[in-house]
């Protein structure tokens, strides 16, 4: 078996024995069935539920991503005295970590899916580009968490900073971009803040989850101006390709930097 | 064999090891020595390759480490405080080890015999005693016959009786040819085990020689002075 393949199996085994992620998928499993139990099986169910993967995806990946490589900065010490590469490391730990959270996520909000929804062909589609999303989002944000703290030797500035980036993207972003939409309202802005919004996963994720549900004049002015200028096809394209940068600059960039630093 | 030379490395600007010259024979115990921040760590972390050198070129059996990483192959470490990951046991880390050095067909299990912490093989880390742990560092460090061996501060933690075993065990694995380079504040310890003194102050070599040598030069009996007394001329 190649070595990261190995790091990330025991990494892996490390954190489903986690108190924490069994906390995690339960809750997202509560939450989701209570949605449908008073929501019924109508779009607005869908609407809440990709609120919490927006808002809660990336808080809970971006602390579990920054508390674990915390944690298991002695033993990745122990690590590096194997002959191993320190790539291959970085990215087994990663692994380790992303793909426990992310088949939490997909539990969690799967099995009161399967339980309470009618299913038809256009809903699963839909379910499926939520679970995507969120697998997205938790893929960038445990990236994002790792580079933090790969470049932060101090947990607490680690941590500020990590909760510092989610607070930016879920909420300062948003309101710095209505501000500047709000304040140069007599010039067309489309383009701009079309732009401004690759610049946020956040922003984008919800773009796809708009596009896909076609409510995006519902939802959002960014949804909107999206949908019009590029219609589904080509908004899913750009949007996707763009959450896919987001993935791998962020790992790259930690890869990087780990590959370059004193333990 | 171990050589530096022309060692450097800064943290923030603050220079931590200054050009250092340094050979580590085989069949030798080297103990490193110094007041606490005086490099030693960052010594033995640059030899294992987890501080990179600012300049400078290490050579491990004349072959220079160019950020290669194959060669730790042929190193055991024991760190300063063991750590492992909580929800794993001892056993479960140490087939982990076995597995990313290839599955070797034979390991080192005199010491596993010795430390006797079956009951504790599984058991998660988390519940276990930083005694323990250490024991568990212990083993991993000398399992897979390493030609060299680093261990820092390897006794601190340990009980007399597994101490005892660890120093026997040094004794032995250097009478059969290996490198073997540690650190420790226990001035008798280093009596007991160490060949060689390579005293550090903030980054340079002091002094670098048998124990007996020191013992002569500062006309002491015991290491535990002779060192005291280059402490005391080494203040500024």
């Amino acid at each position: 078996m190649n070595t990261s393949a190995q790091i990330g199996k025991y990494e892996f085994f490390n954190i489903i024995r986690n108190r924490w992620i069994i906390f995690y998928t339960i809750l997202l499993l509560i939450f989701t069935d209570l949605l449908f139990r008073f929501g019924g099986d109508n779009p607005k169910v869908f609407i809440s539920l990709m609120n919490v993967v927006l808002i809660l995806i990336p808080l809970l990946s971006i602390m579990f991503g920054i508390i674990s490589f915390y944690n298991s900065r002695e033993f990745i010490e122990l690590l590096l005295a194997q002959p191993i590469d320190r790539k291959r490391l970085y990215l087994g730990i990663y692994a380790g970590i992303v793909i426990p959270l992310s088949l939490s996520f997909v539990i969690g909000v799967s099995i009161p899916f399967i339980i309470h929804a009618d299913w038809n062909f256009d809903k699963f589609w839909s379910f499926l580009v939520l679970l995507i999303t969120g697998i997205c989002l938790t893929f960038i944000f445990v990236a994002i968490s790792y580079l933090v703290a790969v470049k932060n030797e101090e947990k607490v500035k680690g941590f500020g900073i990590a909760l510092l980036l989610w607070f930016f993207f879920t909420l300062i972003f948003d309101g710095i971009l209505l501000l500047i939409l709000f304040m140069l309202d007599e010039y067309p802005l489309e383009k701009f803040s079309i732009i401004l919004t690759l610049f946020n996963p956040i922003d984008l994720a919800r773009v796809l989850l708009l596009l896909r549900l076609d409510i995006a004049a519902l939802m959002g002015y960014t949804g909107a101006v999206f949908h019009k200028f590029f219609g589904s096809f080509m908004g899913f394209t750009v949007s996707g390709s763009t959450l896919l940068l987001w993935i791998s600059i962020p790992i790259f960039w930690g890869l990087k930097s780990f590959t370059q630093k004193d333990f | 064999m171990i050589e530096i030379r022309n060692l450097s490395k800064k943290f923030d600007k603050i220079p931590v090891l200054k050009d250092l010259n340094l050979k580590l024979e085989a069949g030798k115990v080297s103990a490193i020595l110094g007041p606490n921040a005086s490099g030693k760590t960052t010594l033995l972390k640059s030899i294992l390759g987890l501080v990179k050198p600012d300049s400078g070129q290490i050579y491990i059996n004349n072959q220079s480490l160019n950020g290669n990483w194959d060669y730790r192959r042929m190193i055991g470490y024991m760190p300063q405080f063991a750590k492992f990951p909580e929800n794993l046991s001892p056993r479960e880390v140490i087939h982990f080890v076995e597995k990313l050095r290839g599955n070797p067909a034979e390991t080192d299990q005199e010491l596993y015999d010795n430390f006797q912490i079956l009951n504790e093989l599984n058991k998660p880390f988390r519940t276990l005693s930083g005694g323990t742990k250490q024991k568990v560092s212990a083993i991993l460090a000398f399992l897979f016959y390493p030609e060299i061996l680093i261990l820092d501060e390897p006794t601190a933690g340990l009980d007399p009786v597994s101490s005892q075993y660890l120093k026997k065990k040094i004794e032995k694995e250097k009478l059969n040819g290996k490198t073997i380079i540690l650190t420790s504040h226990i001035m008798s310890e280093v009596e007991e085990i160490a060949d060689d003194i390579i005293f550090l102050v903030e980054g340079n070599i002091y002094f670098e020689g048998a124990i007996n040598r020191i013992l002569d030069d500062f006309s002491e009996k015991r290491l535990e002075s002779a060192i005291a007394k280059m402490m005391q001329d080494t203040r500024p």
